[in-house]
């Protein structure tokens, strides 16, 4: 249970019982809006989202299981200044962490200047391999994914910055698009910013990250396969984009070059969206039992011949131990003040830190520095106390693997739910798209905890989705 | 298009009209059962589609007895037979999975829903009862993916894909059901065109669609020669090996080249077989002989096909 004495803010409804503005026109709607039928038009997105075949594998379940992320059909609203705010501050962010990366795989002026530690260096994440080497534009992370979560009003924090392979962008689409179709209604009668142009502007940024002098570049997505977790989104983004998904079998390195085996012969390929981690892209440099990348690739990457988004080593800047940095990242690199804020953050390789983690931990969310997903995370107020003493031992045989959080009395919105309609806990993922511009599309995965009270909004947990709605005006 | 793209979508294709062609004969030898004295024993009336399928010994590890609901089971529902017709939609719906970005949305969802629906068999006493209900849902998905699929796809390389497959599995399965039907019908002494139970003739010709064709062509008694020469040489009969190799000879033309010639060389050389052959000739050297050597030639092209265009590993 959360233990936070006030109640959460909500997107909908003040404490008072007002509702606040922007959600005015909606709850007006919603009143005249019987269960029953709400009810049904959950089940009728459900039987689509089974048709449309957007499912998701969760691992240590039966091998192709394939579950539906559930679908919440009562939309998260934003105002057009609330957007303005958070767009700008995440655009500020990824901008200076694409400079961050290139920094410390160059001339570590960062390190120089004191600001990040030295010991950056020895992260796992951190790939010597990168050192010296120049990615086009100096764009390393060409699709980020910021996860935003709101406490009040004008209260938001930015809890992690993914950089590496971040998904959810499928979601934000579908639940748009499911969302036309069940409430065409609502569609009128505010002024929703679209979202449909991602894959759009998506592709034009990777064609401008190709390698100088390359004409009419040829771009593919390469996917661990069919039964990735995320292998729905991985077609989906490429059939929006027109362009080949690949598997590593499909792709072969030869003369400094990549090429795809096609029905016509070898073709060369110039740009790989890549939505496979590091460590399984080549198996010649990094984990060699790997069957899902290409063998021979990091060194064509290297040598310029071809271009992979995201870059190779990506996964320092976004190491929860690195986190911490990013505010003062902005200052150095942009002379800029941050414009949305990092949650207060413990780490636990500091004696002080570790000291007061372990004497609050019911109070405390703790993440291992390189978990992701929602496991090995232990969120304090909702665990029992022999979770706790369990943690508290991990915790102690590697501190340095931990960082801690305060729990967030994480903002809520209305969803529904068996009972009828509740406040659930809700987070942001608005994607960031580096490449010709850094821009991002009005909207994001909006990831909403169905359980009562719990803040793990993961899909691998339980967590559904809602549509973003971010007004034009 | 991607070697691997190209793999899956013939093989998506095969295995649709394989299991299609599965349940049509299912279907048939259901209703057979159903006319008093067809057949000597449930056996002997039940063997030939496990013939047809070309699995017997498999069978016969597994199971003992050639009852009717063994026999149903083990063709419809055993996902350890890899050629039943749960096996085979269900790989052509993870063939279809791992390409669907080749596929149009509809023709995805199409196959998606197939799958979804194919549940609602699971654990149905087939051979009781819903044998027929069962065998009408697979044919009508089939035709649904026939349709959507020729309706929505661009016409490029992935169409002719999965086109290719559709022909060659069918070429395959019409060749199989003609030749183990003639075998079984036809007693060994006795000549073409002898006593021959009006039933079962009617029964293969409905097993491809071809009882009301046989009847507008020929409008005269059933005889097994007319039977083979629709399902051979007739190319207007749209499950005929003519027909079929009529389909496969110009794909394999269209298809941006690269080595194939081999490929159109033994299409080819089936085509003119079927398009300039003689009945007369045909049963002359012995129908179920040149059957064989259809089906044999046939294999050796899907082999080609493989090879030349399928496999990635030639590069």
């Amino acid at each position: 249970m959360n233990t936070a004495t006030k109640l959460p803010f909500d997107e909908m409804q003040l404490t008072d019982g007002a509702v606040r503005e922007i959600y005015a026109q909606y709850a007006d709607w919603i009143r005249d809006v019987p269960h029953q039928q709400l009810e049904s038009k959950r089940q009728e997105a459900e039987l689509l989202f089974r048709r449309v075949g957007i499912t998701f594998n969760v691992y240590g379940e039966t091998a192709g299981a394939e579950r539906l992320i559930p679908f919440d059909v009562i939309p998260r609203i934003l105002a057009a200044s609330e957007w303005e705010r958070l767009s700008a501050g995440c655009l500020q962010r990824v901008r200076a962490l694409n400079m961050f990366l290139h920094d410390i795989y160059h001339k570590k002026e960062i390190i120089e200047a004191g600001i990040v530690p030295a010991s950056i260096l020895a992260n796992a994440q951190y790939r010597p391999e990168m050192f010296g080497v120049d990615v086009p534009q100096n764009i390393y992370a060409h699709i980020a994914g910021v996860d935003i979560v709101r406490t009040g009003e004008d209260d938001f924090y930015v809890l992690e910055d993914n950089l590496r392979t971040p998904s959810g962008v499928s979601y934000m689409m579908e639940d748009r698009k499911m969302m036309m179709r069940l409430f065409p209604e609502l569609f009128r009668r505010y002024p929703i910013a679209p979202v449909e142009h991602y894959p759009q502007v998506l592709l034009n940024n990777l064609r401008a990250v190709a390698q100088p002098g390359v004409q009419d570049p040829v771009v593919v997505m390469l996917t661990p396969g069919a039964y990735n977790s995320a292998y729905f989104e991985h077609a989906f983004i490429a059939q929006q984009m027109g362009v080949e998904l690949v598997e590593g079998q499909d792709l072969f390195v030869r003369n400094n070059a990549v090429y795809m085996r096609t029905t016509e012969g070898p073709k060369r390929v110039d740009v790989i969206y890549r939505r496979i981690d590091d460590d399984y892209i080549d198996p010649l440099s990094f984990k060699p039992d790997s069957m899902l990348g290409v063998p021979g690739l990091l060194n064509v990457y290297r040598n310029g011949g071809v271009t992979l988004a995201n870059a190779v080593g990506t996964g320092v800047a976004d190491d929860k131990a690195t986190y911490v940095y990013v505010p003062e990242m902005i200052r150095f690199y942009l002379g800029e003040e941050p414009i949305l804020s990092n949650v207060p953050t413990y780490q636990l390789s500091k004696e002080d830190d570790l000291k007061y983690v372990l004497d609050h931990l019911p109070e405390l969310v703790v993440k291992e520095v390189q978990g992701s997903g929602g496991y090995g995370m232990l969120v304090g107020p909702a665990a029992t106390k022999k979770e706790i003493e369990e943690f508290r031992l991990r915790i102690l045989s590697s501190p340095s693997n931990y960082i801690a959080q305060p729990t967030l009395a994480l903002s809520t919105c209305p969803t529904l739910v068996e009972q009828g309609i509740a406040p659930r806990h809700v987070d942001l993922r608005p994607f960031v798209l580096s490449g010709k511009t850094v821009t991002l599309v009005p909207g994001a995965l909006c990831r909403v905890a169905l359980r009562e009270g719990s803040l793990v909004v993961n899909s691998s947990q339980g967590g559904g989705t809602k549509d973003t709605w971010v007004l034009e005006r | 298009m991607l070697s691997r793209t190209a793999d899956h979508l013939y093989w998506m294709a095969r295995y649709i009209e394989r299991a299609e062609n599965m349940a049509r004969v299912l279907d048939v030898t259901y209703n057979m059962s159903l006319v008093p004295n067809a057949a000597e024993s449930e056996a002997a009336l039940w063997q030939p589609a496990l013939m047809i399928a070309g699995n017997v010994e498999e069978y016969e590890k597994e199971y003992k007895e050639y009852t009717a609901a063994n026999i149903i089971k083990y063709l419809a529902m055993d996902e350890n037979n890899p050629s039943s017709i749960y096996s085979a939609l269900r790989s052509a719906r993870e063939n279809a999975r791992s390409v669907r970005v080749a596929l149009t949305t509809e023709t995805w969802e199409n196959i998606n829903t197939l799958w979804l629906e194919f549940s609602q068999f699971f654990g149905a006493n087939l051979a009781e009862s819903g044998l027929s209900v069962f065998c009408d849902w697979v044919k009508s998905r089939s035709h649904l993916f026939r349709g959507v699929s020729f309706g929505t796809m661009l016409r490029d390389d992935a169409f002719r894909f999965l086109r290719l497959g559709t022909f060659v599995e069918r070429a395959d399965n019409t060749a199989r059901l003609l030749d183990v039907k003639y075998h079984l019908l036809l007693p060994e002494e006795e000549e073409v065109g002898g006593a021959v139970d009006y039933y079962e003739w009617s029964a293969v010709l409905r097993a491809v669609s071809a009882f009301q064709a046989y009847q507008k062509i020929f409008s005269d008694t059933i005889e097994p020669w007319r039977v083979a020469e629709l399902l051979v040489l007739r190319e207007d009969m749209p499950r005929s090996l003519h027909a079929c190799l009529s389909e496969i000879t110009p794909i394999l033309e269209q298809l941006s080249g690269r080595r194939n010639s081999e490929c159109r060389r033994l299409a080819g050389e089936l085509h003119s077989r079927l398009r300039y052959g003689r009945m007369d000739d045909i049963f002359q050297d012995g129908l179920h002989e040149f059957l064989t050597d259809f089906i044999e030639n046939n294999n050796t092209l899907g082999g080609e096909i493989q090879r030349t265009f399928l496999n990635s590993h030639g590069t």
